[in-house]
């Protein structure tokens, strides 16, 4: 069946995953009218102690507290889900390696396009921002590229 | 605050029922062997998608804070497609994105703290070198 070779780990649960994430953005935007993403707590957090000029800007300072309490939600919200599911203390077999070499370029990368996987990816394609889908296209086409170069010169895991 | 705590929590349980939180899950779909991410990014995006549809178009303003219920649009230039591809070379190496190394960390992953550290050092040297370069085009605009 094609819906098994397309999702051969099931469906139901990428699902219900997604719209949770929805959710966690309704509540905040239903709320305070805030458009949340994740990537942009980098740089406002680095404005606690960088006095460079990108950093201090008033956008990062302004939202920099709330910024912090979304993030720790994020993880608080990670470790309800593991301790409820008995995930709780997986760690990752990906080498440490690739894990540094491309949250590099995940740092730069998202704070040079404006926005990343949730900024972008969930909130901007919900938006239907044309920059947003631009962006959502030309990552999501590369990482595909990446991933099957990375995997070809036989790097696992 | 207790609003925005509480949507993170539902946010980064989310990230943990989709199995984002795990960077072999990502790399499956990277390679084109499980599309689940799909399902993940589609749904949430509809969800956003119907409540901020909803939202921009009342008179109302939200009820906490009192601002305005506006759209994510920001402006397209060269960097926005720059930026995509840099983050794609490094969600392609790693399989992380920022939000998903959060739940991963909370789901007690402390390998992904090597992502999280290189997160917050790109994001430090790509606002350094930003930070230099506006400065010396503002000297350069200078009357000599």
């Amino acid at each position: 069946m094609v819906f098994e070779t397309l999702f051969p780990n099931g469906w139901v649960h990428y699902l219900l995953g997604g719209l949770l994430i929805g959710a966690g953005t309704a509540i905040i935007y239903l709320s305070t009218g805030i458009i949340a993403g994740a990537s942009t707590f980098l740089e406002s957090t680095l404005s606690y102690v960088s006095a460079k000029s990108r950093f201090q800007q008033y956008r990062f300072r302004a939202s920099r507290d709330w910024r912090v309490v979304f993030t720790l939600g994020i993880v608080l919200g990670g470790a309800a889900y593991g301790l409820t599911f008995g995930e709780f203390g997986w760690t990752t077999d990906v080498q440490w390696w690739r894990l540094l070499v491309g949250g590099l370029f995940v740092g730069v990368g998202t704070r040079l396009g404006k926005g990343c996987t949730s900024g972008h990816g969930v909130c901007g394609v919900g938006s239907l921002s044309e920059t947003s889908l631009l962006n959502v296209a030309t990552f999501v086409g590369v990482a595909v590229g990446t991933a099957q170069i990375v995997a070809a010169l036989g790097v696992t895991p | 605050m207790p609003a925005i705590l509480l949507g993170g929590v539902v946010f980064g349980f989310g990230l943990g029922l989709s199995q984002m939180y795990r960077p072999e899950v990502v790399l499956r779909f990277l390679r084109l062997s499980d599309l689940g991410l799909l399902l993940v990014m589609g749904g949430a995006s509809v969800v956003a998608g119907v409540v901020f549809a909803v939202g921009s178009r009342t008179d109302r303003t939200a009820p906490l804070t009192g601002r305005e219920f506006g759209k994510r649009v920001k402006s397209m230039d060269r960097n926005v497609l720059l930026g995509g591809g840099v983050f794609g070379v490094g969600w392609g190496i790693s399989g992380i994105c920022p939000g998903a190394a959060y739940a991963s960390l909370g789901v007690g992953n402390v390998t992904i703290l090597y992502a999280v550290v290189g997160m917050f050092a790109g994001a430090y040297l790509q606002g350094y070198l930003r930070s230099e370069t506006s400065a010396a085009e503002q000297t350069a605009e200078e009357p000599a």
